[in-house]
């Protein structure tokens, strides 16, 4: 009834990635034996930290909100066969764009500047995709290439800016002013209050939900609209997508000015709600992390939201682990996060041939005994 | 009669020594580079590890990995209790403005920041100072004329390195500084050696032959290259002088490790104060290091001159520029 090399849609994004994720717990667990803690203890703390109480589940959607943004980025790229890898210098000019608008329009009334401000960091992340997809387009350099050198460009640009042009008059710190109060975006633990329900503060914030509105919308773009179709048909055979008269140079151009516009609303989250300015380096490798949670997401919006929690779980309790268990520093955290992402990126299809083997030979065991068709 | 008396100093003893040294519970926030970047969190590291080993109190260490976790980290500690609580890096200055107003019995040291507080320390270096120091100490050495200094980054505190060194290198007979920053980000400036060690060598080939390289780990890259071509280097932070000695004129020492000890023995003895604490060449805080290990390179003329120098930044003779003042270097 299927041929051999498929296996059934739940087993191939729930199963397989589940048991990638156990294998890389396991392993972590073993690391954490070694430097003499208890592994059930630590997976504990780092539950708890991140789920457990109401501070700990802002900051993980916090996390989770920023993952979201740059993980999506990476996705659409990714349907039109483009590996988008400049989420982090996209993000850092999509704050340039925050900062434009915020400081330079104060006396606006909320209700236009934060839409504002949020189509600036969507419009100045757009621009630094622009480049390197005309690049693409018109004249093949790979967008890997260009991409992370555009990182390094949006680096010594924002440093500069930062330095000698925004920060204000009579300090040499690179920071902005702070935003005016009108482009606050609310928090949740501010909204809650006011329907009287009392929530810890957190810098949880209603980008969250923007965020999901991108996911629903990526997912209308790629699966719903004849330009999704286009962005499907060239990632999966450039060479059909001009046969089918559809200009590939338009479908690079468009899609990475949108993978690039998701990667700059990184800025919504991070400048306008949170830090309420523009500070140095303010990415902070989400745009890179971004690109694992793509991968792990396997570049369907709903994989992503879902990897956009897992990752934002780690980054919270591994922050309340290293608070709560000296022994565990930084490094250790990383480690955990690396091997995660390796199972559940790079060797995503390790399992897949046993999978396949077990798979097929419990199936067609069944349909031996009940119809016999097996072929 | 003896045994008591001997019974009643001891516990006079005891009971002073009590007395003078508060209960503390000190905590320590890293930036983002982490405690172990060959530089000024290590130092601050460095610091910890002191006190620790002097009192035998244990210092609970954070190390920030996201813009959001300063606060968080902030508040956390100062809900458990935890004081003085230091930091470093002036990018703490937003978080720790919030946190102090919420917990205004804790006390919060913050090194290389300015947050003016009630409740919070924050320690000044004048780095300009030892970097002119250095500066024109190289000019005296070099046979050329051509010194050359190499920045982590562009970054306010190595603005105010590569500021005052210029100042010091011109001041000291030098025609040429050249200048190169190793990185754009955190990422990528204070731990890639093999970057610094190309640009010292580019620099070397443009005809310098002294570099000071205010880059952290990456550092040390240019302090083998120095070693490599036959010219010196000078270290930055810690003293430096004996990684290569022979190759190392002198290190521009900050001593933010005894910012971070000082905070927390100043603490247990009730001595700590809120507002600006300035460590400068008086203070012990900024100097240039002469030891063993490059005694042989610094001729008993050219100490005498670098005394009388020191002398006259020590009582205003001499302005060195300040970058944090203005954010420009007028001898660029």
């Amino acid at each position: 009834m299927s041929d051999k090399a498929t296996l059934p849609r739940w087993i191939d994004i729930g199963l397989l990635p589940l048991i990638n994720l156990i294998f890389a717990i396991s392993i972590s667990a073993a690391v954490v034996l070694i430097i003499g803690e208890n592994p059930i203890e630590v997976a504990g703390i780092l539950i708890y930290g991140a789920l457990g109480y109401e501070e700990g589940i802002g900051y993980t959607l916090y996390y989770a909100t920023n993952f979201l943004f740059t993980g999506l980025a990476v996705a659409v790229a990714f349907h039109a066969g483009l590996f988008n890898i400049g989420g982090e210098g996209q993000a850092y000019l999509g704050g340039l764009g925050a900062a434009l608008v915020c400081l330079n329009f104060p006396n606006l009334h909320w209700a236009i500047i934060i839409p504002m401000a949020i189509i600036a960091t969507a419009f100045f992340g757009a621009l630094w995709a622009f480049i390197p997809a005309y690049l693409r387009a018109k004249r093949g350099s790979h967008e890997v290439i260009t991409t992370i050198m555009f990182n390094l460009i949006a680096g010594s640009l924002m440093s500069y800016l930062l330095i000698y042009i925004l920060s204000p008059e009579g300090t040499n710190q690179p920071l902005t002013d702070r935003f005016t109060p009108n482009s606050n975006i609310p928090k949740m633990h501010d909204m809650l209050s006011w329907f009287g329900i009392e929530f810890e503060s957190s810098p949880l914030n209603m980008s969250f939900f923007l965020a999901l509105l991108c996911a629903f919308g990526m997912w209308v773009l790629i699966w719903r609209t004849r330009f999704g179709y286009a962005v499907r048909t060239q990632g999966f055979s450039p060479s059909a997508a001009t046969y089918a008269g559809i200009s590939s140079a338009k479908v690079i151009i468009i899609t990475m000015c949108i993978s690039g516009a998701l990667a700059g609303m990184l800025a919504v989250n991070e400048s306008v709600a949170v830090a309420e300015r523009l500070i140095i380096e303010f990415a902070g490798g989400f745009g890179f992390v971004g690109i694992a949670v793509a991968l792990m997401g396997r570049n369907h919006p709903v994989g992503i939201v879902l990897a956009s929690i897992l990752f934002g779980i780690l980054y919270q309790g591994g922050a309340d682990l290293a608070f709560e268990i000296p022994t565990i520093s930084k490094e250790m955290i990383v480690l955990i996060q690396g091997l995660i992402i390796l199972f559940m990126g790079a060797l995503e299809y390790m399992f897949k041939p046993v999978m396949l083997n077990v798979y097929h030979t419990l199936a067609s065991g069944q349909s031996d005994t009940s119809v016999g068709e097996a072929s | 009669m003896k045994k008591t008396l001997k019974l009643v100093m001891a516990a006079a003893i005891t009971m002073t020594a009590s007395y003078a040294v508060a209960e503390i519970k000190p905590a320590m926030i890293y930036d983002m580079g982490g405690k172990f970047d060959k530089s000024f969190n290590e130092s601050a590291y460095e610091g910890v590890k002191a006190f620790t080993a002097d009192t035998g109190i244990a210092v609970r260490e954070f190390e920030v990995t996201a813009e959001a976790q300063r606060e968080q980290a902030l508040r956390k500690f100062a809900k458990d209790g935890f004081s003085p609580i230091a930091v470093t890096g002036f990018t703490f200055g937003t978080a720790l403005e919030v946190v102090a107003a919420e917990f205004p019995d804790t006390q919060f040291t913050i090194v290389d920041g300015f947050v003016d507080m009630p409740n919070v320390q924050y320690v000044s270096f004048t780095e300009h100072e030892g970097s002119y120091l250095v500066g024109y100490l190289a000019a005296q050495k070099s046979d050329t004329k051509k010194v050359s200094f190499i920045g982590g980054m562009v970054f306010p505190v190595i603005q105010k390195f590569e500021c005052g060194y210029i100042q010091g290198a011109k001041a000291g007979g030098a025609t040429d500084v050249f200048s190169n920053m190793v990185g754009t980000s955190h990422a990528d400036a204070w731990g890639n050696p093999t970057k610094a060690a190309e640009l010292a060598k580019s620099q070397f080939s443009r005809g310098a032959d002294i570099v000071f390289a205010a880059a952290g780990g990456s550092g040390l890259g240019a302090i083998q290259a120095a070693k490599d071509e036959g010219k010196l280097a000078i270290g930055v932070d810690s003293n430096q002088n004996h990684i290569i000695p022979g190759t190392v004129l002198t290190s521009m020492v900050k001593r933010v490790d005894n910012a971070v000890s000082e905070s927390f023995s100043t603490a247990m003895s009730d001595s700590w104060t809120a507002g600006q604490k300035i460590m400068g060449i008086t203070e012990g805080g900024i100097s240039w290091a002469l030891d063993d290990n490059n005694k042989a390179l610094i001729s008993s003329e050219l100490q005498a001159t670098m005394d009388a120098l020191q002398a006259k930044i020590v009582a205003g003779d001499i302005n060195v520029h300040n970058t944090d003042t203005d954010g420009v270097c007028p001898f660029i």
